[in-house]
């Protein structure tokens, strides 16, 4: 690395407390579990605990180096908030470089339009802007591709985030992949995982996110298909990884499209030329378009989310990590860290409908919709996922940033809560399936039952539990609540929150299905015991028929931790005026540090929260969970305590209520459309035909040239050839012979008068001759 | 150390073929012999190309180095001219390592029919003949190094080859000799209407320097197409571009291994190096007019190399069709004529060499092993050889352009570049071919996986479980493959080395007559690009 | 003049010659035949000797004259040694130089 430069009114030393280590040197945080990875895939095996003790250390380091660098961040954004009101214009940038000269060229002009634009707008923004190192990795035609880090409020967020569940789902692994076949390299993939994602979270820029998107692809690729003996869960990796690409199709190009527009990489620059009307609108907008695809495929949307139930293949504690907590995030995460761009792109202020929130609230209804025919517990949870990643979509496309970061902060600890506990609960059971193993296990695992309740009130979004909180600042930024006057958000997206007041008593209705069946009622699972179909490789100590039994402290732990999160994790940004005291209280903690206010971020602005919304929205959640109470609590319960749904159900009685079952049950055929039809299709007719194409029309062509050569050969050396130049040889050797017979049969007859006659008509013929032309 | 280094480019090319000869001198008996002195030889002239990687001046990359000149063919004025400059540079060291690698994997397993005196021989003579291309300056000795690599490959195919090799190798054969054909009248075509006495020449010269630096300003629009269609053909078949790809598949699935490895690394890029090094620098402007339709031919052959390779059953066809679609890719970046979309390509050959040189080397080591490369029974190669199977992923995740891998490197800038072509080239429809080629990406992923799942995942099929010849991989596989998977995640972590040498070489050959200093004819819009070359003529007539 | 008849003589006589050659099937007498060829030449040879006023056309007529006797004599030697053989001088009985 090379000297650090630091610009501002006034003297270094002030800003180098204000940067600090962690903040400038967070590139160690993807290190740590990158080079863990490298020493497990090569060493792991021979270690005493076969390399999940480099795991859990390198990401345990990690995560206190997270949090260190965390505390850092908020201290700097206190420590300019303190000093706010003194000196106006401070510090603005901090940036190492290892080009000396290139860096001072670079941080004079961004300076220079930082305080010009700061001296226009007016409002001080000291002290929250990203921290940024970087070096040249490579360059090209002029164009330099730097490689380096970004370190601001979102980032160290997802940070924490992101080693926090990593290092609780190290600690569960160790008990629950015990014993499997892959034990090492499966510790090795949560490693590189990890290193994925905090890379990418990290980026400088935006070709450095898409390097880290695809890491994180492959790692989940390599996680579900941890199992690929079993070709059930090949086929699903192959189907994450390939729905994924698609969308990736959509971030090169939309990556590339930001580029060129902006003439550069970073993801400030990106940014700032976004919200400075230096890209053309529509430009941007194609752009957001492409962007907005990944995000669908990366982040489970409508209509490419199929791939996220069926990677439930993988371990449970890899559903938990990836499809949870941290890699479908990174579609939000990306939205969020070019917030500029979608911001313009899709005219978010002002408006009342765009893309991203229509894909986000289709979403968010249509996987909630789905999530009530599951039967695998797990699967339940994924369209669950999908679900609540709409709110997050949603919320980005009405400009509620706060609120979707928020949210994606909280779902984080529930939802992995909720995946963990499902897997405590099948790790007795050895199955997923809710209806054949499960039922009564409050009784046999009463641990697991209270944090698995926690986290489910959690996600229902129930006072005062996390996922409350963010979910009605959702509701809150979409605008629409206008009857009661608790509006004045970025646009009044009324779609928006009508959606989400659905999706939220869809997701009570169908979380509170899986309480029913899976915690209470009567345990179905006994006569399924003595077959083991648990698809981890338990064959050990589990596989008794014996009656469940509560799991071991590496598994429960994690869960006490996840539980306290999800009850807690909602208090860090209460609404204002809610607890009436200083500014310095809960209040809006979190969108004070997470927030960027700088010229990379769009001014966006926020909604008042409204008890009313709040009442309403929490009315309707109930009696989404009321409903679902009601019939199986209530109704199926009295029919057998063994039953899972009642016997004469609406689906038995009602063609259209049927119907409606089997679409649900049938993922609205969207598989069928991907699997059968399109990847089918490619792989099928249009493959065949482009290669029958290419051995019957294109290499047939060639080979037909060949032919017509070889034939045309055959007949120039048959028929002409051979038959006239070279008969024209022979001909005039056979010719004169054949004369030569002629001559000798009729004139050498030896008779010596017949001669004389010749010789005289011969004689006389030239003499005539003679006469005639001389 | 200062001394003349004329000698080195000619002893690094034709120390190959002395090791040829000296290993047809040795008796046939003799095998070990024979096989040592092979090594030796590919190593000697490696352990040259090392001094040549430290020895080259990176500052000065653009800049031809280690010039020799000397006479050669009078009569025409062709001369023996050698140089390497930084395009011309990573693709000799492509050849001095992949060379190496392949005889120490023959020296492992021999194809049959057995004879590794022979074998040995027409690989150092291929050795010759492709580094010979890499370094030939003039357009005749580059021309006779280009057919000399044609005659071992037939070689290589039609007496190693599978069971339909007589086919493949004269396929093969045929039509490279046909575009070679049509690329001598236009080399012909250059030596009689250029005129080099613009840049200090004779008036007729094959010199590819001369050529290059503005002696073709001269010739008029319509030759130059002409020259440059001749030309198109001749490496377009090399590449091989849609729709001439067909020798491809063929001469690939039938080839020993060595032969399909030494074809994929560095045959291939023989035509891709030629469109860099002659067509686009000695003629501009018939390549701004040309340059949509390879474009074209690029993106057709990404999506048709992709749709190929899913229909495929035998995994080494389908390696063989990847390439069509990597190549896309290669000349979709040449295509755009800017110094950006030349480097990615540049990268894309290293890249491609190395990786999927790497796969057919796995898929010859498990033709050695299953006797049968029909993916439906193969399977579970993950279980049977834990790390052959690892290996076969990591180049599978290199070959779809996983970041951090090298063919990303290839792949992502030729698309970024496409975004923005050349001034003088259509924008929009260079966009249009740039979505085309992302969704190759897909499709790259689409069958690489495929393939992945066929053969490495899942249990192995019952005819060969517990079978002894299905062992993981050998000490000879290792020592030859290591150097190219440590470079495939080398030049993927840090790409930096090469694209800083390719990077000034690039830029120079994509300028417009070196000689002067005259306005840069690619970079203005269609019309006005296309006046600029007209000026440029007029300017010449006038003052010739 | 005179030059006309010693050639319209010359012609009779070598008429008379050609058809003694060709009608003729006694070897003698074609051989005689031959000579009356023979000398319708030298006449003509003596006649433009004459008429022309040189004496090449005597030279020649001396010179034929002298290769004519030597040709008889070949010529009767032949006939001879064909009438030892065949006993017969029948020109159409000899086909020995039959191709």
């Amino acid at each position: 690395m090379g000297s650090l430069f630091i610009l501002g009114a006034e003297g270094p030393t002030e800003f180098v407390d204000i940067a600090g280590w962690f903040l400038e040197n967070a590139w160690i945080i993807p290190a740590l579990p990158a080079i863990s990875f490298v020493i497990i895939l090569f060493f792991g095996k021979k270690l005493p605990y076969k390399g999940a003790e480099i795991g859990i250390t390198a990401v345990g380091l990690a995560f206190i180096l997270s949090v260190l660098t965390a505390g850092q961040w908020m201290n700097q954004v206190d420590n300019a908030h303190g000093s706010e009101g003194g000196h106006g214009e401070e510090a603005a940038l901090v940036l190492v470089d290892d080009d000396i000269e290139l860096a001072s060229a670079e941080a004079d002009s961004e300076a220079a339009a930082f305080f010009a634009e700061e001296g226009e707008e007016g409002h001080s923004v000291v002290g929250r802007n990203a921290v940024v190192e970087r070096f040249t990795w490579w360059e090209n035609g002029g164009v330099e591709f730097k490689v380096g880090i970004m370190v601001d409020g979102l980032t160290v967020m997802m940070l924490f985030v992101v080693t926090l569940i990593s290092l609780l789902v190290h600690i569960y692994s160790t008990d629950y992949v015990d014993g499997d076949r892959r034990y090492t390299h499966y510790f090795a993939f949560l490693s590189l995982f990890t290193a994925s994602m905090l890379f990418f979270v990290l980026s400088e820029n935006v070709l450095q996110m898409i390097v880290g998107w695809e890491l994180v692809g492959v790692c989940s690729f390599a996680l579900i298909g941890h199992w690929w003996e079993e070709k059930p869960n090949s086929d699903a990796a192959l189907k994450a990884f390939l729905t994924n690409r698609v969308g990736d199709m959509g971030l090169l190009i939309g990556m590339i499209i930001l580029f060129w527009s902006a003439n550069s990489w970073s993801i400030i620059d990106i940014n700032e030329a976004a919200i400075g009307h230096d890209i053309g609108h529509t430009t941007l907008f194609i752009a957001s378009l492409c962007l907005t695809a990944a995000v669908m495929s990366k982040s489970g949307q409508f209509v490419l989310h199929t791939w996220l139930p069926d990677a439930m293949a993988g371990p449970t504690p890899v559903s938990a990590l990836i499809h949870a907590a941290t890699m479908v995030v990174a579609g939000i995460y990306m939205v969020a860290r070019l917030y500029g761009v979608f911001w313009e792109g899709y005219s978010i202020a002002g408006s009342s409908f765009n893309i991203l929130a229509l894909v986000g609230s289709v979403t968010l209804v249509g996987a909630g919709l789905l999530a009530f025919v599951q039967d695998d517990i797990k699967k339940v949870l994924a369209y669950s996922t999908v679900s609540q990643l709409g709110y997050m979509c949603m919320a980005l496309g009405v400009g509620a940033w706060t609120a979707a970061v928020f949210h994606l902060f909280t779902h984080a600890f529930f939802k992995a809560g909720l995946f963990l506990g499902a897997g405590s609960v099948s790790h007795s059971v050895h199955s997923f399936d809710m209806k054949t193993h499960m039922g009564g296990m409050r009784k046999f695992m009463p641990k697991t039952f209270a944090t698995f309740m926690i986290c489910t009130i959690a996600l229902m979004g129930l006072p005062p539990l996390a996922g409350f909180w963010s979910k009605d600042e959702i509701l809150v930024g979409t605008g629409g609540w206008g009857f009661f006057g608790g509006t004045s958000a970025n646009g009044s997206y009324t779609f928006a929150l009508v959606m989400g007041i659905i999706g939220a008593a869809l997701t009570c209705a169908y979380m509170t299905r899986v309480i029913y069946l899976t915690f209470f009622g009567e345990w179905r699972g006994a006569e399924h015991m003595h077959h083991d179909d648990h698809g981890d490789g338990h064959d050990d100590d589990h596989g008794h028929a014996h009656e469940p039994h509560e799991s071991g402290p590496r598994i429960l732990i994690p869960l006490y931790i996840l539980s306290f999160m999800a009850i807690v994790a909602g208090f860090f940004n209460l609404p204002p005026g809610f607890i009436t005291g200083s500014e310095e209280g809960w209040q809006e903690r979190f969108f004070h540090y997470v927030e960027p206010v700088s010229s990379y971020f769009p001014a966006i602005k926020h909604g008042v929260p409204s008890y009313s919304l709040a009442i309403f929205a929490t009315i309707v959640a109930l009696l989404g969970a009321f409903a679902s109470y009601y019939y199986f609590f209530v109704r199926v319960n009295r029919q057998s305590p063994a039953a899972t749904e009642l016997a004469n159900g609406l689906t038995s009685t009602n063609k259209v209520a049927r119907a409606g079952h089997t679409v649900l049950k049938e993922k609205y055929y969207l598989d069928h459309l991907y699997t059968d039809i399109i990847a089918g299709g490619t792989k099928g007719p249009v493959a065949d035909a482009a290669y029958w194409t290419n051995q019957n029309v294109i290499d047939e062509t060639v080979n037909q040239v060949g032919r017509t050569a070889v034939s045309t050969a055959t007949f120039v050396y048959e028929t002409i050839d051979q038959k006239l130049v070279d008969g024209a040889v022979n001909l005039s050797g056979s010719a004169s012979e054949g004369l030569g017979e002629v001559s000798r049969s009729a004139l050498q007859r030896g008779k010596v008068q017949q001669y004389a006659a010749i010789m005289f008509i011969a004689a006389t013929v030239i003499a005539g001759l003679l006469m005639v032309f001389i | 150390m200062e001394f003349d280094n004329n000698w080195l480019l000619s002893v690094m090319t034709f120390v190959p073929l002395v090791g040829a000869a000296i290993v047809m001198a040795i008796p046939k008996a003799e095998e070990e012999l024979i096989k040592w002195a092979a090594l030796i030889t590919s190593l000697v002239a490696a352990g040259l190309g090392v001094f040549l990687l430290t020895d080259f001046n990176y500052d000065n990359a653009g800049e031809l180095q280690y010039v020799a000149d000397a006479q050669w063919i009078s009569v025409i004025n062709s001369r023996y001219i050698i140089g390497v400059d930084g395009i011309a540079l990573p693709m000799i060291a492509l050849t001095l390592l992949v060379v190496p690698l392949c005889i120490i994997y023959t020296m492992g397993h021999f194809p049959e029919p057995r004879n590794p005196k022979a074998l040995l021989s027409l690989i150092l003579i291929l050795e010759t003949g492709m580094l010979g291309t890499f370094i030939a300056q003039d357009l005749i000795l580059f021309f006779v190094f280009f057919e000399v690599v044609l005659l071992p490959m037939f070689f290589m195919i039609a007496v190693w080859g599978g069971d339909d090799r007589r086919y493949a190798s004269l396929k093969f054969f045929l039509y490279t000799m046909f575009g070679s054909a049509l690329m001598l009248v236009s080399f012909l075509a250059m030596y009689f209407l250029a005129d080099g006495t613009i840049v200090g020449d004779e008036a007729n010269t094959f010199s590819m320097i001369a050529l290059s630096d503005g002696a073709t300003v001269g010739i008029a629009r319509t030759s130059q197409l002409w020259i440059f269609a001749g030309m198109f053909v001749g490496f377009g078949v090399k590449v091989p571009m849609f729709p001439f790809h067909t020798w491809l598949p063929d001469a690939h699935t039938q080839a020993p291994t060595v032969g399909s490895v030494i074809l994929a690394a560095v045959l291939l890029k023989l035509g891709t190096y030629g469109f860099i090094r002659i067509a686009i620098p000695m003629l501009p402007e018939a390549a701004a007019a040309w340059a949509p339709f390879i474009g074209l031919l690029a993106v057709i052959g990404i999506i048709y190399g992709a749709l190929g390779c899913l229909a495929q059953t035998d995994m080494k066809r389908l390696i063989a069709f990847s390439s069509v679609a990597h190549m896309g890719f290669v000349m979709l970046g040449i295509s755009t004529l800017t110094d950006f979309g030349i480097n990615a390509a540049v990268f894309g050959m290293v890249a491609h060499g190395l990786i999927t040189g790497m796969l057919f080397f796995i898929a010859g080591s498990v033709k050695d092993r299953y006797h049968t490369l029909d993916m439906a029974r193969l399977g579970g190669l993950l279980i049977s050889a834990p790390r052959m199977g690892w290996i076969l992923g990591f180049c599978a995740m290199a070959s779809l352009g996983l970041p951090g891998l090298a063919g990303f490197w290839g792949e992502f800038p030729a698309i970024l570049a496409s975004y923005n072509p050349a001034a003088i080239l259509p924008e929009a429809t260079f966009r249009g071919y740039m979505v085309v080629a992302a969704l190759g990406t897909v499709l790259a992923a689409g069958y690489l996986l495929w393939m992945l799942q066929k053969t490495a995942m899942g249990t192995p099929k019952d005819e060969f479980v517990d079978n002894p010849e299905i062992t993981d991989v050998k000490t000879y596989e290792w020592i030859a493959w290591a150097p190219l998977l440590a470079l495939i995640l080398a030049l993927g972590l840090y790409p930096k080395p090469l694209f800083s040498t390719t990077d000034d070489a690039v830029v120079k050959s994509l300028q417009v007559n070196v000689m002067d200093d005259v306005p840069d004819c690619l970079n203005l819009d269609t019309d006005q690009g296309e006046a600029c070359f007209d000026d440029l003529r007029e300017q010449f007539e006038a003052a010739g | 003049m005179l030059l006309v008849q010693f050639l319209l003589l010359s012609a009779v006589l070598f008429c008379i010659g050609v058809y003694g050659v060709l009608a003729r099937r006694n070897g003698v007498m074609v051989l005689m035949s031959i000579e009356l060829i023979l000398n319708a030449v030298n006449i003509n040879f003596v006649a433009f000797g004459a008429f022309n006023g040189t004496v090449t056309g005597e030279v020649f007529a001396l010179f034929v004259i002298a290769i004519a006797a030597a040709e008889v004599g070949v010529g009767l030697a032949i006939v001879l040694l064909i009438f030892r053989n065949k006993r017969s001088v029948d020109l159409s009985d000899v086909d020995l130089m039959k191709g």
